[in-house]
């Protein structure tokens, strides 16, 4: 099936996210969708998949015209979409969820989760998307989670598939994994629309990449020819450097001290295993691992989120193990959370509120008993221009920005205090190749000021990128550790003892 | 231009307000308008299925109308029956922000208007001036007591603020019957359970008896104006202010913003409780001059509806207060001029309620009042 979109805007008030965009989608083609933050491409893609209406401009389905009124309707014509936000119940089995909305009944209403189970199945045989039907999906790892994604718009028999960064959660095995299940849905003949702001991913699986930038299409590229800089300069307008500038390697005092911390899961589980590490002022520790290994655990832990029911925690001298969050906050500590949705920003806050939201009680912003709007909106201002969050204006809603741009609202928070130490976690998700770099420069500049910064990432190029030293988790435990600061770290030492193969000692 | 200049142009853009848009205004004016409309019409249709013939229903709308705002003494009328009303909507709409769904005003009532009695009839010779703001500071210290219990089992242990709230109801009556019966507090020479009587000095002084002794208006409604200008500075310029709202909408990301949960709850429903107190203590000091059983007649239950149909927000509240305080006088002239059942004025208020908790319903209804601007996604 092709799909042809034709001149397609719209706006939000005044704010114009799609302006005559004009796009072709074919049967048996990965199309990459790239963009900065904000340029449009969810927007556009929510157009196709019915959830808005487009200001102007048509939708052309082999040939022809086509509304969509809802959702349902897109289904109907056979577009699915993949959202940049899982949409799953967490409670519900793997097979309940595929067939949510769509559920086969016998008589008198009856749930006929045997034939659910069956086409879970043979979905999963046909193109290798193997999930057991009955798993509940809060017991499944993110990967196995984006996979029930994926077959829920099978199961509604999609010919277009549209993939709103699918990989940004992903680990490396899965996103290779994640490849091979695309593949195999393109020589299936359906027709995909991958979004992402990894250079490297975008130009390995799509046949035709189409650049968006300020809600215009900007350009085309062949992924043959085109290298990650030329790619990185059409999307952003300018040259983009990868690598990170750093001051020498020079550590101070001794800042945050992390011993023997045991933290368990909800479930009693133990989530880090007697935990010992150090961050000193002047240095990037990094902590890699696949997901799920205790990281957000320890991280959270730090922050006064989770106690943790052994071991001690010092930071500048203080023993702040059984210390609230804020008093943590006080002392000097920043958090970039993991999940930006969840607990990062307040969706229903403008962007000023959110600027404020860890630091409304301090004297930038209150006075007595209340705070000073008008000081927060300035104050929001300025480090929106800093950060170039791109939004209308700082009385604009935090959930009308594009998921770039929530992340670096969330950064600008943060990076904006005077801290002596940053807690990182996943602090690049979402960003675009520009903004990363920019974001990578300020966490450099803070180390070279003298703040510690313990990084958490996924994403094992940032690690690297960034980190004086390298800590890596398995399995709650720290099994690995590196040295990074005179020499570049052997990056297939760090894969292996990420995957748990016998620590190694120190390069 | 200089790089300064065009940096300081782009934070002069950041700053401005975007005009309140189109769908605010619709959804905040015209759908309230509307289904007040869909709900007296659907009225009129009960009325007729119940065999009501057109001319009486006629003119029940039309004593519905006269007695709510037709005279000075309808509008004292509707001034006294909102004011309790908008001052417990006002104690649900700060927990509602909060993300505490408070169903005990009544019994908050309860024991806010007791503590009240208690002190307006003891200290004989006492100034008003020091004797009334006593009396309504008890009522509402002793409301915002008994809700904290439910904020302090909430944060303490989990328990559900709706059942412990229900529960706290139940037991402010008892607690009622049990106090009303104690020798002190009883009524001299009465059998039955009832208060002594509040002295002049704390009683909310009727503010229009010069006109006519019959104007029951009292300075309780200068309390709700104050309690409406205290409540929207307390939600929009303070820092717990901000802690509400913030855990109202999202309470994760209250608490990794450091803001502390259990003590915002019970903050929460301590202020929540204490406007409630003030409505108990209001009726108590300005129109029941004591406490009897059943004095607080549910008006903690439709405050619940007050708040709702305000959306939460303290003006709205005060308005939604003023309907339901019109409504509420306006039934009983219906009732004696067009012999229609105060039953009915139950069921014009729930249809209210329905057709604003349903505004795509009213756009349904009405499609002709609304525009489509889309920033929400379609259903
Ligand atoms: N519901 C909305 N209301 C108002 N503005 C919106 C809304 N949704 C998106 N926008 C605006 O439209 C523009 C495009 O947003 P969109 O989400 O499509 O960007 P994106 O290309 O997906 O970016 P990202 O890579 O950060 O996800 C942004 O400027 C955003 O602020
Ligand atoms: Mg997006």
């Amino acid at each position: 099936m092709d799909v042809e979109l034709r001149g397609i805007t719209k706006r939000f008030g005044p704010i114009v996210a799609n302006a005559e965009i004009d796009l072709d989608i074919r049967a048996g083609e990965v199309l990459g969708l790239l963009g900065e933050n904000g340029a449009g491409k969810s927007t556009l893609m929510n157009v196709l998949c019915g959830l808005y209406t487009p200001d102007e401009g048509n939708i052309i389905i082999d040939g022809k015209p086509v509304t969509f009124d809802g959702p349902g309707a897109a289904i109907a014509a056979g577009i699915g979409m993949v959202h940049q936000h899982f949409m799953l119940v967490p409670v519900f089995t793997v097979a309940e969820n595929a067939i949510l909305g769509i559920e086969p009944t016998k008589q008198v209403d009856y749930l006929d989760l045997a034939a659910a189970r069956q086409q879970v199945n043979e979905i999963g045989d046909r193109y290798g998307l193997q999930v057991d039907p009955d798993a509940r999906i809060e017991d499944l790892p993110v990967g196995t989670q984006q996979r029930v994604e994926i077959i829920k718009v099978l199961v509604r028999s999609a010919d277009v598939l549209i993939l709103d960064e699918p990989t940004a959660v992903l680990t490396p095995q899965e996103v290779e994994e994640f490849f091979g299940i695309v593949r195999s849905l393109r020589d299936a003949g359906k027709a995909i629309v991958f979004i992402t702001h990894k250079l490297d991913e975008i130009l390995e699986i799509s046949d035709r990449i189409t650049v968006l930038r300020g809600g215009r299409v900007t350009g085309y590229g062949d992924p043959k020819t085109l290298t990650e800089q030329r790619l990185a300069e059409m999307m952003v307008g300018r040259p983009v450097r990868f690598d990170v500038d750093k001051a020498p390697y020079n550590p101070g005092d001794l800042l945050l001290e992390v011993r023997d911390l045991t933290v368990l899961r909800a479930n009693d589980e133990i989530a880090a295993d007697h935990v010992s590490l150090e961050v000193r002022s002047g240095e990037i520790v990094g902590i890699a691992g696949v997901q799920g290994n205790g990281q957000s655990a320890l991280i959270e832990a730090i922050t006064g989120l989770h106690r943790p029911v052994d071991g001690t925690i010092i930071f500048d001298g203080q023993d702040i193990t059984n210390v609230s969050v804020r008093a943590r906050h006080a002392m000097g500590m920043a958090h970039i959370p993991e999940d930006r949705q969840r607990t990062g920003i307040i969706g229903d806050f403008t962007v000023a509120e959110n600027m404020a939201l860890n630091s409304y009680y301090d004297e930038r912003y209150a006075k007595g008993m209340s705070i000073v709007w008008p000081a927060v909106a300035t104050h929001a201002a300025d480090y929106v221009a800093d950060f170039d969050v791109r939004t209308p204006s700082v009385h604009a809603k935090a959930s009308q920005l594009s998921g770039g741009n929530q992340q670096k609202l969330v950064v600008a928070r943060e990076l904006s205090r005077d801290t002596k130490l940053l807690i990182a976690a996943q602090p690049t998700r979402g960003l675009d190749v520009g903004s990363v770099e920019y974001i990578h420069g300020r966490v450099v500049a803070a180390r070279d000021e003298g703040d510690g910064v313990l990084i958490m990432s996924s994403e094992l190029d940032e690690i690297l990128a960034l980190s004086d030293r390298i800590l890596v988790m398995f399995k709650g435990r720290i099994v690995a550790e590196f040295d990074a600061s005179k020499q570049p770290v052997d990056r297939n030492a760090v894969g292996l003892a990420m995957a748990g193969s016998a620590p190694r000692a120190a390069a | 231009m200089s790089a300064k200049a065009s940096n300081d142009n782009l934070t002069q853009n950041l700053l401005q307000r975007a005009a309140p848009s189109r769908a605010e205004f619709e959804d905040l004016v015209i759908v309230p308008i509307f289904a007040v409309i869909v709900a007296l019409a659907v009225g009129a249709l009960v009325m007729l299925a119940t065999a009501v013939d057109l001319p009486t229903i006629g003119r029940s709308y039309i004593a519905l109308l006269q007695g709510s705002v037709g005279s000075l003494n309808a509008l004292s009328e509707t001034l006294t029956a909102a004011a309790p009303l908008v001052l417990a909507g006002l104690g649900l709409a700060l927990g509602f922000r909060a993300g505490l769904f408070n169903i005990g005003a009544e019994g908050q009532i309860v024991i806010g208007g007791l503590a009240a009695v208690i002190v307006g009839f003891s200290f004989a010779g006492l100034p008003w001036f020091v004797h009334l703001p006593l009396a309504l500071i008890a009522g509402a210290l002793a409301g915002a007591l008994y809700a904290s219990i439910a904020g302090w089992l909430r944060a303490a242990t989990g328990a559900h603020e709706v059942i412990s709230t229900i529960m706290l109801n139940l037991i402010s009556y008892r607690i009622l019957d049990y106090v009303l019966r104690q020798p002190f507090i009883q009524r001299e020479g009465r059998a039955d359970p009832i208060s002594r009587s509040v002295l002049d000095s704390a009683e909310l002084p009727q503010l229009l008896a010069w006109i006519d002794p019959n104007l029951r208006v009292h300075a309780g409604i200068l309390v709700v104006i104050a309690a409406v200008v205290v409540v929207h500075w307390i939600l929009f310029r303070t820092k717990i202010g901000f802690e509400f709202r913030a855990s109202g909408k999202n309470l994760d990301a209250a608490r990794y913003a450091g803001m502390r949960a259990s003590f915002t709850i019970v903050a929460a429903m301590a202020s929540a409780g204490a406007l409630a107190g003030l409505a108990g203590a209001n009726q108590v000091l300005g129109v029941l001059d004591r406490a009897s059983p059943g004095f607080s007649a549910g008006i903690g239950f439709d405050a619940i509806s007050v708040a709702l149909l305000g959306r939460s927000h303290p003006v709205g509240v005060l308005f939604a207060g003023l309907l339901f305080g019109a409504l509420k006088t306006g039934g009983r002239q219906m009732q004696v001029d067009a012999g229609v059942s105060v039953d009915l004025i139950g069921i014009i208020q729930a249809l209210i309620i329905v057709f604003i908790a349903a505004p795509l319903l009213v756009r349904a209804i009405f499609p002709w009042g609304f525009r489509k601007p889309q920033t929400e996604p379609n259903e």
